[in-house]
């Protein structure tokens, strides 16, 4: 039996969800530990960053790393875990694009930090006290806190990543297809798949989906899933509930369409674009119905049939905005130029 | 054509102007890249701010290349096809129609000016619509001033990001 592999899961922005999800490997854990010791697991043993440092380079074989890149810690964690990781891996749609905390992209650091230490009812702030990176207290003491960013980023924005998973979690199914690549190459069966490698399939959702697709959808209105009575086994857009799933990656099975719920893209992009908000938005313009012949139909109705989606950005991009092409919001309110010509 | 001569006098010399905007048109085949061709033939003075990239039908002009024109610094993109009820390929302009009228909001939503995007009906024969059209566009386009995604954010540069 060769020497065991050592096993990370490094922390960004995350809700510690993707932990879960490897404990729910349940009984698999056992062939887990069989091959692999967790070297590094903040929610799961003490262990602190003079520890990690310690390491030699490389000394850690597998690093999953979930959650997001949203302040300075985040990313000297995944910038220390690159450097002491064989093999780096973006473990869940917020490492790999984003995620939930990528929303945060809509805003700046300096709104946040008005409406929460100001503007919000149950605050009372007369000093308007904001919190500080680094504060030396009177005693001499130097404190220190991370600096939050302006910008969400993706972990390969920070470092090199070998893999990504996506997903909010990783399902079992995927966690047990990655032990296997991990087990094939620790034993010597098979090697390690190219760099890159997205643990999913290339096709869309609606591939995998069970629910019969119809030749052309029309949805008339579109509707809330929490009041709407869903007929199992006929395509969710032709019942008039949003689903990303023609613009989502395939690898999960499939498993909210399973349990009567759209799709809501946490698998991110296919592998044909980049930006999953776009490849939506193109799918789901050309799905709402018109009244009449759409030649006779002026430009400012047609504005107004498109307006029935009320939130493209929050909705088209609900994991992906780090990831998407625009990234983050931008002002560009009409003020006189007075910059340097260009 | 009389007052060929007065149009030109009108486009402004680039150094003259606050900024040169950099501005995106697609072109459909059949139509609004035939009005351009013809407006050239003609000699009608256009501004010289604009790239043309011909795509078979407006509606090949897929959301995403919108988004990355912004995202390589462009200050507007149009999107120019036939007539509707004049697709080459029958409905084409409709999707083109109905994707640009979203992208609108999207990109409202994104904090840019939604007048960065523009759609505009050219025939073949209309080169005159044509010249007028990028005109009025590239005007539009000056008067709101440089995109913000043509500045490379400041985290993205502290920390090493590409692009």
């Amino acid at each position: 039996m060769p020497d065991k592999i050592k096993l990370a899961l490094g922390q960004g922005a995350t809700c510690s969800g993707c932990d879960i999800a490897v404990l729910d490997l349940d009984v698999e854990l056992l062939s887990l530990f069989a091959i692999a010791d967790l070297s590094f697991a903040p929610l799961a043993t003490d262990i602190k960053y003079a520890d990690v440092e310690a390491m030699a380079d490389g000394e850690i074989t597998i690093c999953l790393f979930h959650g997001a890149i949203r302040n300075s810690d985040n990313a000297h964690s995944a910038r220390l875990l690159r450097k002491k990781s064989k093999i780096m891996i973006a473990y869940g749609v917020c490492a790999a694009f984003g995620g939930i905390p990528g929303l945060a992209n809509v805003t700046t650091t300096e709104k946040i930090l008005q409406t929460v230490f100001q503007d919000t009812a149950s605050t009372v702030n007369p000093e308007h006290i904001r919190p500080q990176t680094k504060y030396v207290s009177p005693q001499g003491h130097t404190l220190e806190l991370p600096e939050l960013y302006d910008e969400v980023l993706m972990l390969s924005d920070i470092v090199e990543v070998d893999y990504l998973i996506a997903a909010c979690p990783p399902t079992r199914e995927m966690n047990m297809q990655l032990l296997k690549v991990v087990l094939d190459f620790v034993q010597g069966k098979a090697p390690l798949p190219p760099k890159g490698t997205i643990l999913a399939l290339p096709k869309t959702m609606c591939d995998e989906c069970d629910r019969t697709r119809p030749e052309k959808i029309i949805v008339d209105e579109i509707k809330s899933v929490d009041y709407t009575r869903i007929e199992a086994d006929k395509c969710l857009l032709e019942q008039g509930i949003l689903c990303l799933g023609p613009a989502t990656r395939a690898g999960c099975n499939a498993k909210c369409m399973k349990a009567n719920m759209p799709c809501r893209g946490c698998m991110g992009p296919t592998s044909a674009v980049i930006d999953q908000g776009a490849s939506m938005l193109s799918a789901f313009a050309s799905l709402l119905k018109t009244s009449n012949a759409e030649h006779l139909i002026p430009e400012e109705q047609i504005e107004k049939l498109m307006e029935k989606i009320r939130d493209p950005l929050g909705t088209f991009y609900r994991f992906t905005l780090p990831k998407s092409l625009l990234k983050k919001v931008v002002d560009d309110s009409n003020k006189p130029f007075t910059g340097a010509p260009r | 054509m009389t007052n060929t001569n007065e149009n030109i006098a009108n486009v402004p010399e680039v150094s003259a102007l606050p900024f040169t905007p950099k501005i995106i048109v697609f072109c459909c085949n059949w139509c609004s890249y035939a009005g351009a061709d013809l407006a050239g033939i003609c000699r009608y003075p256009i501004k010289p701010y604009f790239r043309v990239i011909r795509t078979m039908c407006s509606a090949r002009v897929d959301p995403e290349w919108i988004l990355e024109a912004f995202k390589l610094g462009a200050d507007g993109v149009m999107v120019a096809g036939c007539h509707p009820g004049d697709c080459h390929y029958l409905g084409g302009n409709y999707r083109t129609r109905r994707r640009v009228a979203m992208l609108r909001t999207l990109i409202s939503q994104f904090g840019l000016q939604p007048s960065r995007l523009a759609l505009a009906w050219i025939s073949a024969g209309e080169a005159e619509k044509f010249a007028a059209t990028v005109n009025g566009f590239i005007d539009t386009v000056i008067a709101l001033g440089p995109s913000p995604y043509s500045k490379k954010s400041p985290l993205r540069a502290k920390e090493g990001v590409h692009a």
